[in-house]
């Protein structure tokens, strides 16, 4: 059963800042879509391989040549804080 | 000319184009002014370019004129679900996060169709980030089904299928992660259809689940289907997953008989959960479908059960990475915090919805230390399974045919509880897991009046045959014939 701890762990790890009682709420929902989950328990999965992909590519390479990619500026020009050619974003050394 | 144009398929329309009878400028005027009139309602549209759709229908004027189009889609009018990047247009994907975002470069699809001459009217509502089956979970507003403004269009194209049925585009493009282009489609009594993983590129597609998105037409009739499936899919090199297999003419494949044809019914598809009046609806097609040469058997598909409980880990486990880029710095939304951690919380917090916040929290919880094998591991076991009762299937049938959901268009705020949301999808995810491709068609009306989606499913790039069947269904069928009243 998913605690309040693992809740809090979990939306650390996320990065959502989560009020108290969302955090209390989620756990509630978590718990029931987990149970529901769980039925999963009932089959045997010995030896099967596991899928990541419906379709069987594999090694999609293409020669390592230099192409073409978008300017700068159009990738900075979304940016909530742009800093000329760069993000800003909050310092994360300390003094 | 009288007739309405908004009235007409792809097809139709592209038809009166060459005999001259109309021109893109009409039909894209005749649009707008629509969406103008009705959409406030229907709350199909997000963004509605209509100065560009305008300039755009002045070119393809020019072509038709020239009696040089580009071909079948040449000043169409389409509209495509806000999920897809459009250079120098807003794409929210339905989140606040997202909010103002404007691509510096077009997604894959939206390329083909401008290349096509497709006039484009603008971007449509969804659930955030495609996560939703009532397009009640867009950031922005709901979008109503144009055949009772008070139920849901389905999800998470909602925005794109109510737009089509209610005639606010001639056809959209949508996306499928668990059933998002099928199940809208049913809702509001389009034609949707899912292609093999791979058969689109999803270059340029903002991802959600990206082992499961796949997108894919919406339309009027099984004949647009193909027009715009010719149109979108192929392979793209900017796409490591998309699949180097040659198109086939769709279109030329709609003329093919269905005698023969070996069609399998998964009783595990007709469960207590299923509304005895798509169960009538999906026995009498099978009727129509002997009546027109085929045969039917009925088969099993053992896991059908599971499907959902695979989506539920596997789906979320991928957006939680792919959501992991909303933090603050290079797009979208920034709320100040007084570190970068910080800082990417409060966005996050901000700029996400309940069911969006949830999905990552469950996405990170099954990929976390000590639960990884138990949910993630195991998930990816029973999707082979999954997979395996379909290959299974298809050696024995030539084409699956099942209901498209449990029940018809339901209530806005009718489904409150997540999994009661989630159970809507129990029998499209299968499909998505396995990557084959599905599409969903007008199967009848239920005694009040509401769509039945009927739901054909193919072995992976048979979309050819898939399209045969449906046409020859929907030829046979009186369907079409309904619309719904929007006024």
């Amino acid at each position: 059963m998913i605690s309040r701890a693992d809740v809090d762990h979990v939306a650390r790890l996320a990065r959502l800042t989560l009020s108290d009682a969302e955090a209390e709420r989620m756990r509630e929902q978590l718990a029931a879509i987990l149970a529901y989950i769980n039925k999963l328990r009932e089959l045997d999965v010995e030896g099967v391989e596991p899928t990541s992909h419906a379709v069987p590519l594999v090694n999609v390479f293409r020669e390592d040549e230099v192409q073409p990619s978008l300017p700068r500026e159009a990738m900075i020009a979304n940016a909530p804080e742009p800093a000329g050619e760069l993000f800003r974003v909050p310092r994360i050394i300390e003094d | 000319m009288t007739t309405d144009l908004t009235r007409l398929t792809m097809h139709a329309l592209a038809a009166a184009y060459r005999a001259g009878e109309a021109t893109p400028s009409q039909a894209t005027e005749a649009y707008l002014a629509r969406i103008a009139a009705l959409d406030t309602r229907v709350g199909g549209y997000l963004t509605v370019t209509a100065e560009a759709a305008r300039a755009a229908a002045r070119a393809a004027d020019a072509r038709l004129a020239a009696r040089r189009p580009l071909g079948p889609l040449d000043g169409v009018p389409l509209a495509l679900k806000d999920v897809f990047c459009t250079r120098g247009v807003t794409t929210t994907c339905g989140s606040r996060i997202l909010e103002g975002f404007v691509p510096p470069y077009d997604a894959t699809v939206a390329e083909r169709l401008a290349a096509a001459g497709a006039v484009m009217l603008g971007k449509t509502n969804m659930d955030e980030f495609a996560m939703g089956s009532s397009t009640e979970h867009s950031a922005f507003k709901p979008t109503r089904n144009p055949w009772d403004l008070s139920r849901v269009p389905g999800g998470s194209s909602g925005g794109s299928a109510a737009a089509v049925a209610g005639d606010l585009a001639a056809a959209a493009l949508g996306t499928d992660t668990g059933g998002s282009i099928r199940q809208p489609a049913a809702f509001c009594g389009t034609v949707g259809l899912k292609p093999t993983y791979g058969r689109v590129s999803r270059y340029g597609l903002i991802a959600f689940a990206s082992s499961l998105d796949h997108p894919g037409p919406i339309t009027k009739d099984v004949r647009d289907t193909a027009l715009l499936l010719g149109a979108i899919a192929g392979h793209d090199p900017r796409d490591a997953t998309s699949v180097p297999e040659p198109v086939p003419d769709y279109v030329a494949a709609l003329d093919g008989s269905v005698a023969g044809l070996r069609l399998g019914v998964p009783r595990e598809y007709f469960t207590e959960g299923l509304d005895p009046e798509i169960a009538r609806a999906v026995r009498e097609a099978l009727e129509v479908l002997r009546g027109l040469g085929a045969t039917t058997t009925e088969i099993s598909l053992p896991t059908t059960d599971y499907g959902l409980a695979v989506y539920y880990i596997i789906a979320p486990a991928e957006a939680s990475s792919n959501l992991a880029r909303y933090d603050g710095v290079k797009y979208g939304l920034r709320v100040p915090g007084r570190d970068l951690i910080d800082m990417s919380s409060a966005t996050r917090a901000a700029g996400f919805g309940a069911e969006v916040k949830r999905r990552i929290m469950l996405g990170t919880y099954v990929l976390s230390a000590g639960y990884y094998d138990a949910y993630y591991g195991r998930a990816q076991k029973v999707r082979t399974l999954v997979k395996r009762d379909f290959e299974q299937a298809f050696a024995a049938v030539d084409l699956i045919v099942a209901p498209t959901t449990p029940g018809v268009a339901f209530k806005h705020g009718e489904k409150e509880d997540p999994l009661a949301m989630y159970l809507n999808d129990v029998f499209t995810v299968p499909v998505d897991l396995a990557g084959i491709p599905a599409i969903s068609v007008r199967g009848g009306f239920s005694a009040t009046g509401l769509p039945i989606g009927l739901q054909l499913i193919a072995p992976a790039f048979e979309e050819a045959r898939l399209l045969r069947a449906a046409h020859a269904y929907e030829q046979a069928t009186p369907w079409l014939e309904r619309r719904p009243e929007l006024s």
